[in-house]
């Protein structure tokens, strides 16, 4: 039970938080050329949303194809107030509207022109979309393969959505071209890094939260739930509550992501939100392992890593190398790479000729456990 | 005498015209240990079913003073009536301890369920005593036998805070030894609960039911001790009648001689 105590431990936990820090706060800095810091920023944001999908999925059992619908609600709305933000004082009106049309603002952007509402807005409306879907699925008992085909369509509607306005939503190009932050200039250095920096502090403040979450009474059930919802039904729970709630918070995740995602990398796109990046959020969260709480931030960071070196250098490989890797790790290595260290633990005390006392708890071990 | 009974009134369940469970008229006295026997597709399971809010029936499943039907699963089970299933479904990814501490939190508020487990509750540790399953309250649910399984499934009935506990062929697959020591652990908890047993092993039956209920078809058939049961003769032309039964089962039901 290494990983128990690791996550248990408090000392443990607060040396890793702080290794984290410092490697991300100070070593990466010094070491990277700004670029590259930008682009840590933007896999940081992938982390964010990937931490989500390890909650929701690994501990929860979701599979959810369509976390960029989440994501995509954060970054619009941080893109909207962007925008309006920068469009010039004497008519309020975004370039790129008035480039297409005369008609103005449409009603429904006008609330974002306030910094507070737009910060609200980013933690509410993806909750309150995430509720309302949730206690609708999960109450009519979707789930499996079901409740992923639905999460897919809807990243497949909204992108779609956004395609087909292109007067207000950008459309196909999106929203880019961002020139300030909250007042401060996109432009400046210093603002860039302190823009990477609240992305390192929000990723690790998600981390303690799925911590949090993991180690709780709720982690508990929301496993059980997972294994056996009919089960937690009988004990008097109410499993779509339990499942909406993770659900919920990994969609808070995903909007918070795209919310930083616009600033740190300028764009965003239908691109961004639809089921080709979902699907891929989530490779990098199987490739970690889904089931852990480091497994999902490290994947999803070299997963995003590996296709910005690999499309540099070979620009279509990486959809191969992408879905090779998958298979791998599905056929050979279901809990992910994380999965790998129980493995190597057991090689390493077989290869050990006397064993240090059969710890096993369990005189009657029946059937192996995994 | 507290108003922790069963009645069931005219409950009937029936599935696209089947009726799989006909006008059941049945109640069920906290402290007996009722056994619900009955041929295969009689409606046993059926039945459980409807009062615990798994199928929609009709009539009425009154249980101190609420009626259940129409209610739903987790709202029937906060009102203290828990059961068991065919297959021991236990959380193998959790522990004995985390099993228990999970069924015994149904009524957790928001910052219990927020915050770390740092002891057990106490009727946990009682019910680890109960069944029997102390000295692996750390070991995986997944790891245990079949018949330890179906232990800490009963144990999770009772943490619950269950008052009317509805098991499902508790003992299949179990070994004699096992069904012996199951029998006896039904006995001491039916001495304060309401507690019915479907099954098919009749020589358990035997062994430890205080009343028998059988069904047949959906329609209770017979009421009453063992003996009474053993007696009536609707009883013997069902479980003799032909192609219903093998002797040996006849036999086990009705006794030697039958």
């Amino acid at each position: 039970m290494n990983l128990k105590s690791f996550l248990t431990n408090r000392w443990a936990v607060a040396a890793g938080f702080a290794v984290a820090a410092v490697l991300l706060l100070v070593v990466a800095p010094a070491l990277l050329s700004s670029f590259r810091l930008g682009l840590l920023g933007k896999y940081l944001c992938y982390a964010m949303v990937a931490v989500g999908i390890g909650l929701a999925w690994g501990r929860g059992g979701m599979l959810v194809l369509g976390q960029g619908v989440f994501f995509g609600l954060g970054a619009y709305i941080m893109a909207m107030h962007l925008k309006l933000a920068d469009a010039p004082p004497s008519t309020g009106v975004p370039d790129f509207m008035a480039l297409i049309s005369s008609d103005g603002v449409p009603v429904w952007w006008e609330p974002f022109r306030s910094g507070v509402v737009t910060l609200i807005a980013i933690v509410v409306v993806p909750t309150a979309v995430a509720v309302l879907l949730g206690l609708a699925t999960f109450r009519r008992r979707v789930r499996g393969a079901y409740f992923a085909i639905l999460s897919q369509a809807l990243a497949a509607a909204f992108a779609i959505l956004l395609i087909g306005n292109p007067r207000s939503t950008g459309g196909s190009t999106g929203l880019n071209n961002f020139k300030g932050f909250f007042g401060f200039s996109l432009r400046d250095p210093a603002n860039r890094m302190t823009l990477y920096v609240i992305a390192v502090v929000a990723l690790l403040a998600m981390v303690a939260v799925a911590r949090q979450l993991m180690v709780s009474r709720y982690g508990e059930l929301l496993v059980a739930c997972r294994d056996a919802e009919e089960r937690v039904r009988f004990l008097g729970y109410d499993p779509a509550a339990i499942k909406t709630f993770a659900y919920a918070v990994a969609a808070v995740m995903a909007g918070v992501a795209g919310a930083l995602f616009v600033p740190i990398v300028g764009i965003v796109s239908p691109n961004d939100v639809g089921i080709v990046p979902s699907i891929g959020l989530l490779i990098g969260v199987a490739i970690g392992g889904r089931t852990t709480l480091l497994g999902p931030v490290l994947g999803a960071i070299a997963v995003a890593w590996a296709e910005t070196s690999l499309s540099e250098r070979f620009p279509s490989g990486w959809t191969y190398a992408q879905g090779l890797l998958f298979m791998l790790v599905v056929a050979f290595l279901p809990g992910g790479l994380a999965s790998l260290r129980p493995i190597v633990r057991g090689w390493r005390e077989r290869l050990r000729p006397s064993h240090t006392a059969d710890s096993a708890p369990v005189p009657s071990l029946s059937g192996s456990s995994r | 005498m507290n108003a922790d009974y069963l009645e069931l009134t005219n409950l009937t369940v029936s599935f696209d015209g089947f009726v799989a469970v006909d006008r059941v008229n049945m109640s069920v006295l906290p402290g007996d240990l009722r056994f619900l026997i009955g041929p295969n597709g009689a409606g046993k399971t059926t039945l459980i079913d409807a009062v615990s809010g798994l199928v929609p029936a009709t009539g009425a499943a009154r249980w101190a003073g609420e009626n259940l039907v129409g209610r739903k699963v987790h709202r029937i089970a906060r009102l203290g009536v828990g059961r068991t299933f065919q297959t021991a479904t236990v959380f193998e990814e959790l522990t004995v301890a985390q099993n228990l501490d999970i069924a015994a939190g149904a009524r957790r508020g928001l910052l219990t369920l927020a915050r770390r487990r740092t002891s057990l509750p106490e009727v946990v540790v009682k019910a680890m005593e109960t069944i029997g399953l102390t000295d692996l309250a750390d070991a995986l649910a997944g790891t245990l036998s079949h018949g330890q399984k179906q232990w800490l499934e009963i144990g999770m009935v009772l943490v619950q805070d269950a008052r009317l506990i509805m098991l499902d062929e508790p003992v299949a697959g179990m070994s004699a030894e096992e069904k012996d020591e199951t029998g006896r652990l039904l006995q001491r908890i039916a001495a304060d609960l309401t507690v019915v047993v479907v099954e098919h092993d009749m020589d358990f039956m035997r062994a430890f039911a205080t009343s028998v209920t059988v069904l047949h078809a959906g329609k209770v058939l017979a009421e009453g001790s063992v003996a009474q049961v053993q007696a009536d003769p609707r009883v013997q032309e069902v479980y003799l009648g032909p192609g219903e039964h093998s002797k040996a089962v006849a036999e086990a039901v009705l006794g030697e001689g039958a």
